[in-house]
């Protein structure tokens, strides 16, 4: 399969606030895993992939008068598509735009902070229809004055892929010309402590697919990918096709992977033969890989399952930003593009020693080869799964 | 070249009333308050399946819905999920909340996304199909019209569930219909919003 | 059976939704997971909430849970023993 075209990208996280930052961090091993200092928390010394930018910080940079009511979700949404805007050579966007996003939490930020208040505060108030998701995205898209059909989408943490897949099959069936998928999710109280309840989070920083792994940290980030039909492109460049993609559930726990990954299983065959490819033609898996013990095991055995003894290079970048939960889908698939464009695999930092179970090694340090292929897996609560194959343009 | 689908049948739940195929199929005259309700009619229902009772509203709405428009068994394990809300689920993210001042809830935690519904309906019926989450500000029938289609028409799949079930304040409202190659009523916008608005105030 | 045991059982049915279930079906050695009662992962993960906040415990270690969480009598014997309140 040809594919969708991916011509603009755009994205915010702890290691970066462009692209260009972000590949010196990808390159030089930088995490951006950090103490709490934004997000007002009990859970102080609880390590987290943060942006070290307050609300008004980012809303003066993006000229938003300081009595807006955006979340934190639609400020980084907008800083990411600002820069998605100046690289893929609009002024505006068309008039015709689509926008699917995706989000785990939309606008709980401000929930969580004025929920108390809102019967006696007259001027928090305007937070109150922030708690609807699609606020978030209606927002973004009043920002850009987009007039396509504006979506939200919530699938956990795979949400921001999905918004992916679905913008690319929108393309692909000609229902659209062009669409801004992707997603954004921000630091909360409330996902902070309950990954906490959940005894999920590491206390140091995240160790994908090492035997000694003990969780993941939560991350913020917002990455936005623009996809346009091939009768729109006009000779402008192409940072790389999407022409794999698959979804199912695993149908074993509302919050656990099986033992047998049958769901990445699926989803991962599925986007292989959407993509018309076998699994030796995967040249790298940018892995969900969240650092928990039950996700890093179920998705090992699911690579084995379809690889082999051949597993490709593959490596998980959450050691970089932490588990950006709705984000994750979006800015890994702007990592996967940026290895294909670059040809070299990102780092999966802190790992020491392989899993007794599998024995799989991710890739280590920075390593120059040709990227052809890349797989980019996400899985999330509700047994969600999604995988996306991207290529190069040639 | 999209192919003639129909909508095989249909169920919706208001105001303690549930209907089938646009027949009056339960009704609770005694108690307005939501968690009798769906105690009582997964009772009326026999259906054992103690789990129910561990998922929050929103959950268990989709789910006893799921089993009354299956009548229990989703024979085709293939059959696409497509949900979507306007509320997300904002009653549980508030009971949660409640708790997270203490003693966070684990198990309030993990039903604050919208999607645990597609995984609790997935591993009753052992589904491992396609599935998506929609959240807009009103029952939008172009949107579940428009993905659902394009899942036929790729050979995804030869069934689809469709589902809106929403739950603010406790009130609810829920809207099931199955999509299939055969059946009695055409799909298209017009079929869903008659069945959709009727009852509908 | 001391009141402590009965006081865990009425808890555990009403904090972990155990619908239709009465303090008298719940023997004090049943196992509360796989077989016994089938309590799951998330339930656990409320138990160790239950301990703190009932009885001022605090696990740190989930896998702890396991062996405490056995029975009714081997929860008991440890919140005799490690209680705070």
């Amino acid at each position: 399969m040809k594919g969708v075209a991916v011509t603009g990208m755009g994205i915010i996280s702890s290691i970066g606030r462009n692209l260009d930052d972000t590949l010196f961090s990808l390159q030089n091993a930088k995490d951006g895993i950090s103490k709490p200092e934004i997000l007002i928390t009990r859970h102080k010394n609880t390590p987290v992939g943060e942006i070290k930018m307050t609300n008004s910080d980012l809303s003066e940079i993006l000229n938003l008068p300081p009595d807006n009511n955006y979340t934190r979700a639609a400020l980084l949404a907008v800083f990411a598509i600002n820069e998605l805007l100046r690289k893929s050579n609009f002024i505006h966007f068309p008039e015709d735009t689509a926008l699917i996003s995706g989000t785990s939490i939309g606008g709980m930020d401000k929930t969580e902070e004025h929920y108390f208040d809102f019967q006696e505060k007259k001027e928090v108030r305007k937070y109150i229809q922030a708690q609807h998701p699609g606020f978030t995205t209606e927002n973004v898209a009043a920002y850009f004055g987009l007039g396509g059909k504006v979506t939200t989408l919530s699938t956990a943490c795979s949400s921001s892929a999905n918004a992916i897949m679905m913008g690319a099959r929108l393309i692909a069936s000609g229902k659209l010309k062009r669409v801004i998928v992707g997603g954004s999710d921000c630091l909360t109280r409330f996902t902070l402590n309950g990954f906490h309840s959940l005894k999920i989070l590491s206390q140091t920083k995240n160790r994908p697919f090492d035997d000694d792994r003990d969780g993941l940290n939560l991350g913020e980030a917002a990455g936005y990918l623009l996809l346009e039909a091939d009768d729109c492109l006009n000779g402008k460049k192409i940072m790389g096709r999407i022409c794999g993609y698959g979804n199912a559930n695993d149908a074993y726990h509302q919050t656990a992977s099986s033992e047998n990954g049958e769901g990445a299983y699926r989803v991962i065959m599925a986007a292989l033969k959407k993509a018309d490819l076998s699994p030796s033609d995967i040249s790298y898996v940018n892995a969900h890989g969240t650092g928990t013990n039950n996700n890093d095991l179920s998705e090992s055995v699911a690579l084995t399952r379809i690889f082999g003894d051949n597993v490709p290079p593959f490596s998980s970048t959450k050691g970089f930003t932490g588990h950006t939960l709705g984000a994750a889908g979006a800015i890994e698939a702007i990592f996967s593009l940026l290895s294909l464009q670059n040809d070299e695999i990102y780092p999966n930092l802190n790992f020491q020693n392989h899993m007794l179970e599998t024995g799989l090694k991710p890739v280590q340090v920075l390593r120059k080869q040709k990227v052809d292929t890349v797989l980019s897996n996400s899985f999330g609560f509700g047994g969600n799964c999604t995988s996306l194959i991207f290529r190069k343009n040639d | 070249m999209s192919e003639v689908l129909y909508i095989k049948n249909s169920v919706l739940i208001r105001d303690a009333k549930v209907y089938q195929n646009g027949r009056l199929y339960y009704e609770d005259t005694k108690s307005p308050d939501i968690s009798i309700f769906l105690k009582n009619l997964y009772k009326s229902e026999k259906i054992r399946y103690s789990k129910y009772f561990k998922m929050d509203d929103l959950s268990k709405l989709g789910f006893i819905g799921t089993e009354i428009l299956f009548g229990g068994n989703i024979e085709n394990k293939e059959t696409a999920l497509v949900f979507g809300n306007a509320a997300s689920c904002l009653e549980t993210d508030r009971y949660y909340s409640e708790t997270m001042e203490e003693f966070p809830s684990p198990s309030l935690f993990v039903y604050t996304l919208p999607n645990i519904m597609l995984g609790e309906i997935s591993i009753r019926h052992q589904l491992r199909s396609e599935n998506i989450f929609f959240i807009s500000e009103k029952f939008d029938s172009s949107l579940f019209l428009e993905y659902s289609k394009s899942l036929f028409n790729q050979g995804k799949t030869d069934n689809v569930l469709c589902g809106w079930v929403d739950l603010q304040n406790n009130d609810y409202d829920v809207f099931l219909w199955e999509i299939a190659r055969s059946g009695k009523t055409y799909l298209n916008e017009e079929e869903l919003k008659n069945i959709y608005l009727p009852t509908h105030e | 059976m001391s009141d402590l045991h009965t006081e865990l059982k009425r808890s555990i049915i009403e904090q972990l939704n155990l619908e239709d279930m009465e303090v008298n079906e719940i023997e004090n050695d049943e196992q509360l997971f796989g077989d016994g009662l089938g309590l799951d992962s998330i339930d656990a993960l409320e138990l160790i909430v239950l301990l703190e906040k009932d009885y001022g415990i605090k696990l740190t270690d989930p896998n702890q849970g396991k062996q405490i969480f056995n029975s009714i009598n081997t929860m008991a014997d440890y919140i005799e023993k490690n209680r705070t309140r």
